[in-house]
């Protein structure tokens, strides 16, 4: 039925399939469309949000996705700037997810600042003492590049890619594409890091509050160090995911072994800074402030915060991950790397966790208690929301776009010739739509 | 976010702040005109029928 709008040569499932799984998604849109309806038209008391807690699930879950988003900026980085031409064939699905990352992360913001008509208040009368503006405005410019970045896609769709200015526009975005990539690392260097310094700077609390370079906390490079480590990550989780679902290889092993090895050292150095951090933190920052290191671990009955946290933070999820990801063998096994990169993106999202939720419920005055908090069902569907917007937008994309261009290379179109092919050793890895229903591909070492 | 608006102050942190802003915008819309002007001409000369 939509045949003419495929990309050509490509196989996709049947307009049924795919229209049963766009409507299984749906379900959980639709809930979280009625959620915000709610939050929209009866306000904050929607949800479980307090004094103790005016940052709560809808700025942790922006802060993991702005984490994990920082693949788009950084791969584009690698490809454009430092010249890693190999990365060229993961970009544009590195843009795709970011692209719906940022959505998300501004939709969200959409519902926290409970009056959005006044949100433009942020940009017209500017705090430039304000983390958190240029946040905003980070924030809103690199989803602008990202736009950018995405639209030649759509224009490459087969259909429209027939009118000639489209065509041209495509083609000149490309030439000029390394600018846009340009300006997007530098949003994104500050917003990520600003993300970082606001707990940074608190100091009235001693959990999230680091020393720094001059108006720069030590947070603020963290943030920017581990979504620039942790975003490639959740690229190749969704590259691999895309693969098992759409059951063909997307991406040749050589690029995804590339990304993952950059990330790999890069998580190794942003894990060791962190380490250090934490035991700078712990053995002078906090003392000064009169706290000993186990005020912020022990005695909170009712609470999950124990030590456990940092462990599986620094440990489970970090060092982990980069010993897999720096090493050849690790990379190269299927099963490592699927662990590899679903820890890192789990570490990301743990340190968002504890330096958003955890720094507001450690007491910090001698009257007070450690304070807890659980999300309402309208903040977990909200939540929710933009994942399931997502991962239908990623499913049209895929679809109808050209987004991975070794597609053809590695699942020729079925016929003689091809079948042929495929006993060449070279062909290895291509022929996977033919495999059982349900049955992932292979993993190949 | 402009010098019209009542709490503009020329200092230090406007000028950074804003400058940065305005700069990163300045880009993204000369980028941008850039290639939809270009794509206009290269449309107009009979370009744009084969796959770049």
């Amino acid at each position: 039925m939509d045949s003419a709008l495929i990309p050509k040569g490509v196989k996709r499932c049947p307009t049924w399939q795919f229209l049963l799984w766009i409507g299984a998604v749906s379900v959980v849109l639709l809930w979280g469309v009625l959620a915000m309806v709610l939050v929209y038209f009866k306000g904050l008391n929607q949800t479980n949000m307090n004094n103790a807690y005016g940052f709560a699930l809808w700025i942790w879950a922006d802060l993991g996705i702005i984490a994990l988003g920082g693949g788009a900026f950084f791969t584009g980085f690698l490809r454009y700037i430092v010249g890693k031409d190999e990365l060229k064939n993961i970009v544009n699905f590195a843009v795709l997810v970011g692209f719906y990352c940022y959505v998300s992360a501004l939709m969200i913001l959409g519902f926290d600042i409970g009056q959005p008509l006044r949100g433009w208040f942020i940009f017209w009368h500017a705090n430039v003492h304000s983390m958190l503006t240029e946040v905003a405005f980070c924030l809103t410019a690199y989803l602008g590049v990202l736009t950018i970045e995405y639209v030649p896609m759509i224009l490459e769709n087969r259909q429209i890619d027939k009118v000639p200015f489209f065509h041209n526009l495509s083609h000149n975005m490309h030439e000029i594409m390394a600018v846009f990539a340009a300006t997007g690392a530098f949003l994104s260097f500050f917003h990520q890091g600003s993300l970082g310094g606001v707990p940074g700077v608190m100091f009235g609390r001693p959990f999230g509050f680091r020393e720094g370079i001059f108006v720069w906390p030590w947070t603020f490079f963290l943030f920017t160090w581990s979504a620039a480590a942790c975003g490639p990550c959740f690229t190749i989780l969704i590259t691999k995911i895309t693969e098992t679902a759409a059951r063909k290889k997307l991406v040749k092993d050589n690029v995804i072994e590339l990304l993952a090895k950059i990330s790999g050292w890069m998580l190794a150095a942003y894990i060791t800074a962190k380490i250090i951090d934490t035991i700078y933190w712990a053995t002078v920052t906090a003392p000064s402030k009169g706290f000993t290191f186990l005020d912020f671990y022990t005695n909170n009955p009712g609470s999950w915060y124990g030590l456990w946290i940092l462990i599986a933070e620094i440990g489970l999820c970090g060092i982990v991950p980069a010993a897999i990801l720096i090493t050849d063998k690790g990379r190269k096994n299927q099963a490592t790397l699927w662990l590899a990169v679903i820890l890192a993106v789990v570490g990301v999202c743990l340190n968002r966790w504890v330096m958003i939720l955890q720094v507001l419920a450690i007491p910090v005055l001698t009257f007070e208690t450690w304070a807890l908090y659980w999300p309402s069902w309208q903040e977990i569907a909200t939540t929710l929301l933009p994942v399931a917007l997502g991962t239908i937008a990623i499913s049209i994309s895929y679809r109808y776009l050209p987004i991975f261009p070794q597609e053809l290379e590695l699942n020729p179109p079925e016929s003689p010739v091809a079948e042929a092919a495929e006993v060449e050793p070279e062909a290895e890895g291509a022929p996977v739509e033919e495999g059982p229903v349900g049955e992932p591909e292979p993993a190949e070492a | 976010m402009f010098p019209f608006n009542f709490e503009w102050i020329w200092d230090a942190g406007h000028m950074l702040f804003m400058g940065g802003l305005w700069y990163a915008l300045s880009i993204l819309g000369l980028g941008l005109t850039y290639c939809i002007l270009k794509a206009a001409y290269d449309s107009s000369k009979g370009h744009g029928a084969s796959h770049h």
